[in-house]
């Protein structure tokens, strides 16, 4: 489903991913685990093509697309969705709105009919009820007085109503409380199909204990050192990133 | 007015006075009575290429009410100007959207007269900037020494599309009574560029988003008019 050969990448002209190659296949989850500026957040950004993060090297193909050569908004047509680690406010915008423009804005481009209102508004319910999020909060501006753990949840919303082929979520994890973990955990489990493949991007072992995944990955200044099957992160969270920034 | 403005007028310190001096004589002020007790809604919108002066000069009487919803979004040079006298207990709402791009200069004057005790005004304008244009606030509240109770706000808020284009905002205060609320705020920036990426992210293409930010932006100033505001959403979808 997804594949990063040899990713070169620079942030105002500092090097920051150094030939990462990384494959996800269909119905898979990976994690990638690293210490900080490890460049874990600078690959969510670069595969979702945010202004300012320079590609230098390297393919990146998603479904055997060629995703670099897209702009951010033909790469969540193209079946892709990054979750924010600091989801945006966006002050007089509903999240209704908001998603509805979106999800109908990449039916436009993959040549799909738009959702109707009343077709729209019944996946937008089913799925926040599924996370525990209200109609009401629906209504209200896009994050604006969401705690932490709501700004998760309405990302995980967006992930089920867009339904991605591949869901990168970085740092989903941060600044949760236990019960909003357990709630945004399945909300990745419940996405989890032949169909679809998981990118997490986190810090700590913990999400992990909930979202089990098939591989884990160490990234460490800007390319993967090691890999292994779950038990990797256990590892890491006893015994830290020091041996892996030494080699 | 009998004589061309100059720069040093305050009100016209903004304005094209090139624009002014073809376009002079300028037409006759509007003039408005709200009776006491009245209510009234009043619509001021500046279309089209030619250079425009609106003028309103209104009374609103004891216990009254007037709402004005100003769209400037025409003339190379497009000015409204409005002089309200508020009497006892009397309420004014401007709700004011400039909308300007190319070389285009475009404005809102206000000067409110708080004349009687407990008036109530409160003005919302948003102004969204595009190419090189122009866009202005001045809004004068003036509080006469008898009115007490006088309750005043002013919310002034612009966006620049681009780097060429100019807003300015102008409040002033003439405060003469010692038990009163004026407030107001100011603010100028540009569209957010971490929204602008959690819209494309989505899968929103730029221009959309832009239309839709900019839209947001501005609504604040047009609830209570929404035939305005689907002609200034289309002019956002178009220049944003």
């Amino acid at each position: 489903m997804l594949a990063i050969t040899d990713l070169h990448a620079a942030i105002d002209g500092k090097a920051i991913l150094n030939g990462l190659t990384l494959s996800v296949g269909a119905g898979e989850v990976h994690a990638i685990m690293g210490p900080n500026g490890a460049g874990k957040s600078t690959l969510g950004y670069v595969l979702a093509g945010r202004a300012g993060y320079e590609v230098t090297g390297g393919s990146v193909t998603l479904d055997g697309a060629e995703l670099l050569a897209l702009d951010a908004h033909e790469r969540a047509a193209a079946g892709l969705f990054l979750g924010l680690q600091y989801p945006v406010e966006i002050p007089g915008v509903s999240n209704l709105t908001f998603l509805r423009t979106a999800l109908n804005a990449q039916r436009r481009a993959r040549g799909e009919a738009e959702a109707s209102g009343a077709e729209f508004m019944r996946l937008a319910r089913a799925e926040a009820d599924a996370l525990g999020l209200s109609l009401e909060m629906l209504k209200r501006p896009v994050n604006v007085g969401f705690s932490g753990g709501e700004k998760k949840r309405n990302e995980m919303v967006q992930m089920a109503v867009l339904a991605p082929k591949l869901a990168v979520l970085d740092e989903t994890d941060s600044g949760l409380d236990i019960d909003a973990l357990r709630v945004v955990a399945d909300g990745i489990n419940r996405m989890r199909s032949p169909e679809r493949a998981t990118l997490l991007i986190t810090h700590y072992q913990r999400l992990l204990d909930y979202v089990v995944p098939d591989r884990v990955h160490v990234l460490v200044a800007g390319r993967i050192v090691r890999s292994g099957g779950p038990e990797l992160a256990r590892e890491l969270e006893a015994s830290g990133y020091a041996l892996d920034q030494a080699a | 007015m009998s004589a061309l403005p100059t720069r040093r007028d305050e009100a016209w310190r903004y304005s094209d006075l090139a624009a002014v001096e073809r376009a002079w004589p300028l037409p006759e002020p509007v003039r408005l009575d709200v009776p006491a007790g009245a209510s009234e809604r009043r619509s001021i919108v500046q279309d089209g290429d030619a250079t425009v002066v609106d003028t309103l000069v209104a009374a609103v009487g004891a216990g009254a009410s007037l709402a004005l919803d100003i769209l400037a979004m025409g003339g190379d040079f497009g000015r409204v100007a409005v002089e309200v006298t508020l009497a006892e207990g009397a309420r004014l709402e401007v709700n004011g959207v400039v909308l300007a791009d190319g070389t285009a200069t475009r404005e809102i004057v206000t000067s409110v007269t708080h004349a009687e005790p407990g008036a109530v005004s409160r003005q919302v304008v948003r102004s969204v900037l595009a190419g090189t244009a122009t866009g202005s606030f001045l809004g004068k509240v003036a509080v006469t020494r008898g009115a007490q109770k006088t309750d005043a706000v002013q919310s002034v808020k612009a966006l620049l599309l681009s780097r060429g284009a100019t807003a300015n905002a102008k409040p002033e205060l003439e405060i003469f009574a010692d038990d009163v609320k004026c407030a107001h705020g100011a603010t100028v920036g540009e569209l957010d560029a971490n929204a602008l990426f959690y819209l494309a992210s989505r899968g929103v293409p730029y221009a959309e988003a832009r239309a839709l930010l900019t839209q947001a932006f501005i609504a604040d100033a047009l609830v209570g008019a929404p035939d305005l505001a689907e002609r200034a959403a289309a002019w956002l979808r178009r220049v944003a």
